[in-house]
């Protein structure tokens, strides 16, 4: 263990979150103490300090080796640093995509900056968390931040609703959360993960897998796994577009990480009970998210079902309990990113003041009115039906390999058949932009080019990451190795 | 010539790209773009067909490039006497298909031009794969504008049959999926060489088999999974259809050659029943469907499938002949068979719909019903019509007869009742097209849209003159494909029946 003091190369290491600490606290004066017209500069403060703690991060924070600091509350290593540099980006992306959507709403307040802020540092604390104490500090950091950005628009009746849905299941799961931790913790004597997991290799007690059960349920709610998914397309549907867009992108980092670090590595002792439970979870949430999804009339609630099937890849990774599947889970969920902040953002680009085009009929034409929208859409409607030649068939693909490798026959055959279920209602959201004609009385959507140009970007790296998926597929694999 | 594989796959996906950035305002420049890619893509098979070595099954002209390290997939391309004709076929197929949407295609041209052009690269890349990973990335990546092509340009019912023929093409393949990875987990490596030599129980052949078999049989189609097709092929713009009959079902039949014979030989020994009646079920069963049909589309979409039913046959009827007569040569001459009518098919079906096509920009219905007498208008067009009908009933001295024959000949040392069961398509298949060319073609002249109708046009003549003098070619002379399958047959042959337990 290393020493408790604060040396110059532990607080490197911990660049990352620091430089982002004074960049909350810096954005948060600004916007206090600035005038009307200074305010509206607080996007631009934002991305500005977001940048600079990204350089920060990769100049000082770059880490190759893992080593533990602070008493081993946290760890720095590559994944860390990997996940850290994405979030950075996801969330960079998702607030220019959200601007001028909340200017139309009038609700383009520096708070909501700050939050999206601190919910990036608590998905830090998350990603580098080597403790329990870590791992809930992480978790309600985010969560806290991200209830608040959910009732944002604090006009609408629906999101309030679904903001106090998700404060009440979110508030229960943290309970089990800290209920099993506090188990653990009783029965190994240590809140250290690593130590956790030396001290868990005799044959598990029932109070081990009594705790081990109780974290898993609070793992499945913060992924969205079904029985536990019952608070996401509610607040998917809810939440102004841009927190859902948030939501939907960066924390799934977090919670992969969360994952990872509590499961596989904490609680690696007991990786054969926790299989046995998530790949019962994954079954489950493969059939009810891709089934579900196939009803839905309203476009951000069926996204939120395709969240929840793609969640069931995700955890179908951690199924084959072996580094090549958390490598495959990581590319899955980094690739998911990817098409999530593009599908968000293209629901963004569509709607207009008083015009949420949150239904699917409000795509229909989409082709007609906004031809580069429609390309984009249905590149990443393909890519997450898992079609060569874009970088979602290679995530699945790797699934599929790790539940291979690790002889899940019947695993792999629920999971090839949900994804043809899946692939019927993306292609229906093709056929409303390109089979069909525009209703006449449609509003036109957003000219905003940089946005737009972002959104090209996002398409195309969506692409071309599937026709040359090596380098991706490598560095997952490092960084798990 | 280095490189020339990658030219025939990604010239037409670039000019594919072109044409769309060129839109729908400069579309007179973009059809000159897509006539001139298609055919440059057509010029290109011909320094491929020249250094082709006929003398050996080896892969050739082979490419290999690093794509994925940590999968050990490569970006490797080669052909072989089984792909050779398929590639050919291909860029073949794909410039009557942009010269017939000259002026036909008034929505969107700009993207059907790349729509089009995207796919013929694409297919091209499925034939001259030598990765399996590569092969099936071209394989479904293919259905993308396939699914637009129906779906932007197809009739009414457009929706459903788009939706029909891209899940359940989707379907079959995911499970061909599963079981190339399982192959790839097994033995570390995703070329198709190397799985083709890979030792498998006959239990794992067993499955893998059956997954090879839901995705080719969608695909071929075979009963009972054909149900697809004749949707597609009703709804689908005529371009569409040309290529869905000409080269997109001779992938369910490649694939058999490419993977199931080879990589499974015991189970497919074993199952050799299965598909044999599955073919004969669709040569007959089929074939009377096809007597009723009121569409002329429908009825030669059912037509496809019987004739595709040949194909399977050809190849699955190699182990009974084997067996009975000890002969190699004899099985050889089912797999040329098989090889034979999906090229003539690919040519004689693909000419067929665009007979329709021609009919149908003049009176834009397809029911048989609406026709009557055309000959009197439409003497030219008639003649080429009768002599695609003649060709799609196997009459000597067209393609379709040679492809038959081969395999009607081959059966019979298999099963004196295979033979005969498969040479009732020589009669009801008589039935069907003349039937139908009676009743479209010939007789007074039933209404006044049919005495309006007017002859082909030059591009027309172009584009049926040079399928019709491509079907009486190898119809006359099939000596050359014959002897550039020869050396892979050959090799195919043995593979297929050695086994791997």
């Amino acid at each position: 263990m290393s020493d408790t003091l604060l040396t110059w190369s532990s607080a490197a290491a911990a660049v990352p979150e620091i430089s982002l600490a004074v960049a909350i606290c810096l954005v948060l004066l600004v916007d206090v103490f600035a005038d009307e017209r200074g305010r509206r500069l607080t996007p631009t403060l934002t991305l500005l300090a977001l940048a600079v703690s990204a350089a920060l991060t990769v100049r000082y924070g770059h880490v190759t080796e893992r080593s533990t600091l602070f008493a081993g509350m946290y760890v720095a290593d590559e994944l860390g640093f990997v996940l850290k540099l994405a979030a950075y980006l996801l969330v960079a992306v998702a607030l220019l995509y959200s601007r001028a959507y909340l200017e139309n709403r009038s609700i383009l307040r520096g708070e909501y900056y700050v939050l999206a802020l601190t919910a990036l540092l608590g998905i830090f604390v998350l990603v580098s968390a080597g403790s329990l104490v870590t791992v809930y500090l992480g978790v309600e950091l985010l969560a806290l931040s991200v209830y608040a950005m959910v009732a944002f628009d604090r006009e609408s009746g629906i999101s309030a609703e679904s903001a106090m849905k998700y404060f009440v299941l979110g508030a229960i799961a943290s309970g089990a959360l800290l209920y099993g931790m506090s188990l653990i913790y009783g029965l190994t004597g240590t809140l250290d993960l690593a130590e956790i997991a030396a001290r868990l290799k005799t044959p598990n007690t029932a109070g081990v897998i009594l705790g081990l059960t109780f974290i898993v349920v609070a793992v499945a709610f913060k992924l969205g796994a079904v029985p536990f998914h019952m608070w996401l397309p509610d607040v998917y549907e809810g939440a102004p577009t841009s927190v859902t867009l948030f939501i939907g992108t960066a924390p799934k980092i977090a919670y992969f990480a969360l994952t990872l670090r509590l499961l596989a590595e904490g609680l690696a002792g007991t990786a054969s009970e926790w299989v046995q439970m998530l790949s019962a979870l994954a079954v489950l949430t493969l059939v009810v998210g891709n089934v579900v999804a196939i009803v839905q009339s309203n476009l951000k609630r069926m996204l939120a079902y395709s969240t929840i099937a793609n969640v069931g890849f995700i955890v179908l990774g951690f199924v084959a309990g072996t580094p090549d599947g958390y490598a495959a889970a990581l590319y899955y969920t980094l690739v998911y990113v990817l098409v999530a902040l593009g599908s968000f953002g293209v629901i963004l680009l569509a709607s207009r003041k008083g015009f949420e085009a949150d239904l699917l009929d409000d795509y229909k034409g989409l082709h007609r009115r906004d031809p580069l929208l429609a390309l984009v859409m249905m590149t990443l409607m393909f890519s997450t039906a898992g079609v060569p030649p874009f970088v979602g068939f290679w995530a699945k693909l790797r699934i599929f390999q790790a539940l291979w490798e690790t002889n899940h026959l019947w695993l792999v055959v629920i999971a090839a058949g949900m994804s043809v279920v899946g692939v019927y209602y993306y292609l229906r959201v093709v056929k409303l932009m390109y089979f069909d004609e525009p209703p006449p009385a449609l509003p036109g959507t957003q000219p905003a080019a940089g946005v737009r140009l972002a959104l090209g970007l996002n398409a195309a790296a969506v692409l071309l990451l599937g026709l040359l998926p090596g380098p991706l597929l490598d560095l997952c694999a490092r960084l798990i190795h | 010539m280095h490189g020339l594989l990658s030219m025939l796959i990604w010239l037409p996906v670039a000019a594919g790209l072109g044409v769309l950035l060129l839109g729908d305002r400069n579309i007179v420049a973009g059809r000159w773009l897509a006539l001139a890619a298609s055919l440059a893509t057509l010029a290109l098979t011909v320094p491929l067909w020249a250094s082709f070595d006929t003398s050996s099954f080896v892969p050739q002209l082979t490419e290999r490039l690093p794509w994925i390290p940590r999968f050990d997939a490569w970006y490797a391309l080669g052909v072989d006497g089984i792909s050779l004709p398929l590639i050919v076929l291909t860029a073949f197929m794909t410039v009557p298909v942009v010269i017939a949407g000259w002026t036909v295609i008034e929505t969107r041209p700009a993207q059907y031009y790349a729509a089009f052009l995207i796919m013929e690269g694409l297919m091209i890349g499925v034939f001259s794969a030598t990765d399996a990973l590569l092969f099936y990335f071209f394989w479904e990546a293919m259905l993308i504008p396939m699914f637009l092509i129906i779906g932007i340009w197809g009739g009414p019912r457009r929706v459903y049959a788009t939706f029909k023929f891209f899940l359940y093409t989707f379907l079959g393949s995911v499970f061909m999926l599963v079981a190339l990875i399982y192959m790839y987990v097994k033995g570390g490596s995703y070329s198709i060489a190397s799985l083709q030599m890979l030792p498998l129980t006959l239990v794992e052949q067993r499955w893998i088999f059956l997954a090879l078999l839901l995705a080719f049989a969608v695909k071929v189609p075979m009963f009972p999974v054909h149900t697809w097709l004749p949707d597609a092929h009703v709804e689908a713009p005529t371009g569409g259809s040309v290529i869905l009959a000409a080269i997109m079902l001779k992938m369910g039949g490649y694939g058999f050659l490419r993977f199931s014979l080879p990589i499974a030989p015991d189970a497919s020994r074993e199952l050799d029943l299965l598909v044999i009646a599955l073919s004969l079920i669709a040569v007959i069963y089929i074939g009377f469907v096809a007597l009723v049909q009121q569409d002329m589309k429908k009825l030669i979409a059912y037509s496809s499938i019987a004739h595709m039913g040949f194909v399977t046959l050809g190849a699955f009827v190699i182990y009974e002949i084997v067996r009975n007569t000890h002969s190699l040569r004899g099985a050889g001459m089912g797999l040329d068979g098989a090889m034979v009518q999906m090229i003539s098919h690919g040519l004689i079906s693909g000419a067929l719909f665009l007979c329709v096509g021609v009919l149908y920009d003049r009176v834009h219905s397809r029911q048989i019903a609406d026709y009557g007498g055309v000959v009197n208008t439409m003497p030219v067009f008639a003649s080429f019509m009768v002599l695609f009908a003649l060709a799609n009933t196997g009459l000597p001295g067209t393609s379709g007869f040679v492809g038959e024959f081969l395999v009607i000949l081959a059966s019979f040392n298999a099963s004196f009742w295979y033979s005969a069961l498969a040479a009732v398509i020589l009669v009801l298949g008589a039935a069907y097209t003349l039937w139908l060319v009676k009743r479209v073609i010939f007789g007074p002249v039933t209404s006044p849209r049919v005495a309006a109708l007017e002859d082909l046009n030059g591009r027309e003549y172009v584009v049926l003159s040079a399928l019709a003098l491509a079907v009486l070619v190898v119809g006359v002379w099939p000596a050359p494909l014959l002897k550039v399958m020869q050396p892979t047959i050959h090799h195919l042959v043995a593979q297929a029946i050695a086994t791997k337990i």
